[in-house]
């Protein structure tokens, strides 16, 4: 096999091996538990219905855009806890621009979308601007400004909102019909459809991938990542780029809940879905910062998820048992990353021993048996 | 050539008993045999070296012999009895102690402390631990207190308390790796001095290293490792320095000297004025001035930490608040980014390759892409050039003779010679001004060593500007046209290679100023 091909194959395995661990300790906990093992895997493994489907493309939408963002901070080393924050504001904020309406149709929508990005950015960029000037840690400052994002967006909601008539809850005002972006038909039932806003997260997947693996700004990220200090020698101005990727995947979480608000929602109220930033921390990890592996683990996330629903009704088991299944994954792929990695690499080091054996010429002298014509000691 | 190999004679202490008997060692690591039918004798009351080019086997070799590593055959014997070394607990308790070549101390303790952390039990914390640290000191003439602070002591005490915590356990055999790298010269004799006594209390001491007249003048037995096996044991007495190396590379040995000068009056790199603050108290580096002319190679000799490092780093703009101007070929780069200054024709081989030179888990391609991302052919309009990065990374594998199966092959997996080769053959690459060489053949093997010699040799002959750091002065004397001398940030002496000794530059570095013997001590 070429190393190329190898390393697919090697990709492939870790995950595969996580799912079975993670698999095998849900069984575990279940039968300590003494729920029913069988009946719980053949609810959530059976083929999902049409609906079910579409919501699980809909969450897996949501989830991708949230992975994605994690992903490119952890190109970097850098670890953005803080989407769950950057989505909520950017949320609100993107309700607050398309519900005022200030241009027509469709520029309402992308104007919204835009300032979903930057404020996004902005907020992740604090974060970023601390780490590069005072060395503050990402992971610290980012779960600090999930707290305040949280109570930001509670406090201006009070000053935005509209009271619904007949409901405590409030929200920002609904956003016009001509700035909705229509959903996509899934079956001949109109109302399972899916998220217009799939081929917007789509292209965010391809243009992610083109960056990090075309062009120079990528290069430049995930050398940094892999070595800082090598990174430093080859002129990569490090602060600017730790500044640049925290931009980046604030903005990309900026992304995180607008397919919900321009396809579902279509206001940003206190019922709002939240925890979407930490799903997405799980998913980057799963799907190894890399576009395709992410849709494979927003799909088998939100797969979890909506199968999980119907577990209390048909045999009485609590449908937290997928966050269990969840969490484990996220332990034993980290595990399995680093096992197949260091077999990666001795599998790499033999295959170059091998090649060079094989050349005319002795290869480097650790990697070689060699032939000495005196051996022995004096005795 | 020539037949190497005097007859081995019977060793000196060939009636005393023995200290360690290793037999038919091995250990294999995928795709390498570090170790094969190792087999070695050490008696008491001897200092045995054992010497190797590096990646020989020694490093592996001196794991087992500590329990750091289990051997997967053979046996080990210690004072005649067989043992099986599970950690260095198991060795320690055996009598094994070790001495590394990075020293393991904390440097805001006291000597004292760090003598007796981890080891609480032999005689407590207090005085009975001083008093004993005293004795050690005293009966093997090390010269130690045991309330100084560690960090006020220099490289050759650090070594002499390292040596202490050894004996403190109890040691009977010491197994020294490469102690000498880190000392200059005239500390070099006093260690030399000190293992002497050693030896006279009966210890067995091993001593590793791959300097060979060092080896030659302390040693009763030595012991030649090539490719992971014995070649062969010699008596020190009648085996020279050149019949050693021999034994150790198989063939002829590449030398570093110097073809005729091809050094003009046209200054390339200009260096005037150049400080480094440093926060507390005694700048990194105070006011160095220089000019490399086309076709010279300048060398910096110094004892590590006495600002090489930040100099190169200065000179690559790595180092924020470096003062003075860095002029190269007539542009005044002195506020310049290390990439505008990498563009502007500065090759640099750092001293790190795996810290500063390389992605380790990145494909061969992507690390010669590294540092030129800017540049063709890696790059064009903002994007990465695959195909043609590819192409010129087979080109270098070509022509610097990179053993490797691909450029596919992640730079993790090669040697550290061919690493480097691959670093140099990237760096020279773009038609650089300045070549910055920070210790260019560390730790890589004896070919490749020959190979990146001749590398910068040729980069002279083209008319690059040569800046050569090097802690092997023998390299430095070799390939320089002149050589600076740093002492503590600043540049002390001039030196012309042709007519000095190591002794005469080992003086200098530790700013002596003669011959004389300076300890270290506090």
């Amino acid at each position: 096999m070429s190393p190329r091909v190898t390393r697919l194959v090697l990709g492939l395995a870790a995950p595969l091996l996580a799912l079975v661990a993670a698999f095998a300790i849900t069984s575990l906990v279940l039968i300590i538990a003494g729920d029913p093992v069988g009946g719980v895997w053949s609810t959530i493994l059976q083929v999902p219905a049409e609906r079910n489907m579409a919501n699980i493309i809909n969450n897996a939408t949501v989830l991708y855009l949230s992975g994605l963002a994690v992903a490119v901070g952890f190109r970097m080393n850098l670890f953005n806890i803080g989407v769950d924050g950057q989505y909520r504001v950017a949320a609100f904020t993107a309700a607050v621009v398309a519900g005022e309406a200030w241009l027509p149709g469709y520029l309402n929508t992308a104007l919204a979308i835009v300032c979903a990005m930057a404020v996004g950015a902005a907020w992740a960029g604090i974060a970023g601007v601390l780490r590069a000037t005072r060395g503050v840690s990402e992971v610290i400052s980012t779960i600090m400004l999930n707290f305040i994002a949280t109570g930001l967006v509670a406090y201006l909601l009070r000053k935005v909102a509209v009271r619904e008539a007949g409901s405590n809850e409030i929200g920002t005002k609904e956003i016009p019909e001509g700035s909705r972006i229509p959903s996509i038909p899934f079956s001949d039932n109109p109302a399972i459809s899916l998220y217009g806003f799939l081929v917007i997260a789509a292209f965010f997947g391809f243009l992610f991938w083109f960056v990090l693996n075309k062009t120079r700004f990528g290069f430049d990220l995930r050398a940094t990542g892999q070595s800082t200090t090598a990174a430093v020698a080859s002129g990569i101005n490090v602060t600017r780029m730790t500044i640049g990727a925290l931009l980046i995947s604030g903005a990309i979480a900026g992304l995180v809940g607008l397919p919900i608000l321009f396809g579902d929602a279509y206001a940003y109220g206190s019922t709002f879905q939240s925890g979407l930033g930490f799903a997405g921390i799980a998913i980057a990890l799963l799907g190894r910062n890399n576009p395709v592996g992410i849709a494979v683990g927003a799909l088998l996330f939100a797969f979890l998820d909506e199968q999980s629903n119907p577990l209390q009704i048909i045999i009485g088991v609590s449908p937290d048992i997928v966050a269990i299944t969840q969490g484990v994954i996220v332990l034993t792929v980290v595990v399995s990353y680093e096992v197949v990695r260091r077999y990666g690499v001795r599998l790499e080091q033999r295959h170059v021993a091998r090649a060079l054996e094989q050349s005319d010429e002795p290869p480097a002298p650790t990697a070689g048996t060699g032939h000495d014509e005196s051996k022995g000691v004096t005795a | 050539m020539s037949t190497p190999a005097p007859a081995p004679a019977a060793p000196p202490a060939g009636e005393a008993p023995l200290a360690v008997r290793l037999r038919g060692i091995g250990k294999r690591f995928p795709g390498v045999i570090a170790n094969d039918d190792v087999n070695i004798d050490v008696r008491r009351g001897t200092i045995h070296a054992i010497v190797g080019e590096n990646g020989a086997g020694k490093s592996t070799l001196v794991k087992i012999l500590y329990g750091v590593q289990a051997p997967d055959s053979g046996t080990i014997e210690i004072s005649g009895e067989l043992v099986s070394l599970g950690s260095p607990a198991d060795a320690i308790k055996q009598g094994v102690g070790m001495v590394f070549q990075h020293f393991m101390l904390a440097d805001n303790l006291t000597v004292l402390e760090n003598v007796v952390l981890g080891a609480e039990k032999l005689h407590g914390i207090g005085g009975a631990a001083r008093a004993e640290i005293k004795r050690i000191s005293d009966a093997y003439g090390l010269g130690i207190e045991p309330d100084h602070l560690v960090e006020d002591l220099g490289v050759g005490a650090r070594q002499r308390v390292e040596i202490l915590k050894v004996l403190y356990r109890g040691a009977r055999v010491i197994i020294l790796d490469e102690p000498t790298a880190v000392l200059v010269p005239q500390e070099v004799d006093e260690l030399f001095h000190n293992l002497r006594g050693l030896k006279a209390e009966g210890l067995a001491v091993i001593f590793i290293s791959h300097k060979l007249d060092e080896v030659l003048s302390v040693a009763d037995e030595i012991t030649v490792i090539r490719r992971g096996t014995t070649v062969r044991t010699v008596d020190p007495v009648g085996v020279t320095a050149r019949q050693l190396a021999e034994l150790m590379v198989g063939s002829e040995l590449p030398s570093p000297s110097t073809e005729a000068s091809t050094v003009t009056d046209k200054v390339l790199l200009h260096i005037a004025h150049l400080s480094l603050p440093s926060p507390e108290g005694r700048p990194l580096l105070d006011d160095i001035s220089f000019d490399i002319h086309k076709g010279e190679v300048l060398g910096i000799a110094g004892v590590e930490g006495n600002g090489q490092a930040e100099l190169v780093e200065s000179i690559m703009g790595m180092r924020k608040g470096a003062t003075g101007d860095v002029v190269l070929h007539g542009r005044d780069l002195s506020t310049t980014s290390t990439r505008g200054r990498r563009e502007g024709g500065i090759g640099y081989i750092p001293a790190d390759r795996h810290r500063h030179g390389l992605l380790l888990d990145a494909p061969l391609w992507e690390n010669r892409v590294l540092g030129h991302q800017t540049r063709e052919p890696s790059a064009s309009r903002g994007l990465i050039d695959k195909r043609a990065a590819r192409a010129d990374t087979q080109r270098i594998i070509d022509e610097y003779d990179v053993r490797t199966p691909g450029v596919d092959t992640l730079a993790r997996a090669l040697s550290g010679g061919n690493q480097q080769k691959l670093i140099v053959g990237r760096e020279m690459a773009g038609a650089p001004i300045l070549l910055v060489a920070a210790h260019p053949t560390r730790g890589v093997d004896v070919g490749a060593q020959g190979a990146i010699w001749a590398h910068i040799k040729k980069a002279r002959r083209e008319g690059l500007a040569v800046l050569l750091i090097s802690a092997d002065l023998d390299e430095l004397i070799g390939l320089s046209d002149r050589i600076e001398v740093i002492l503590r940030g600043r540049l002390v002496g001039s030196f012309d290679p042709s007519d000095v000794t190591p002794q005469q530059l080992g003086s200098a570095m530790t700013g002596a100023g003669d011959d004389t013997t300076s300890r270290e001590t506090a």
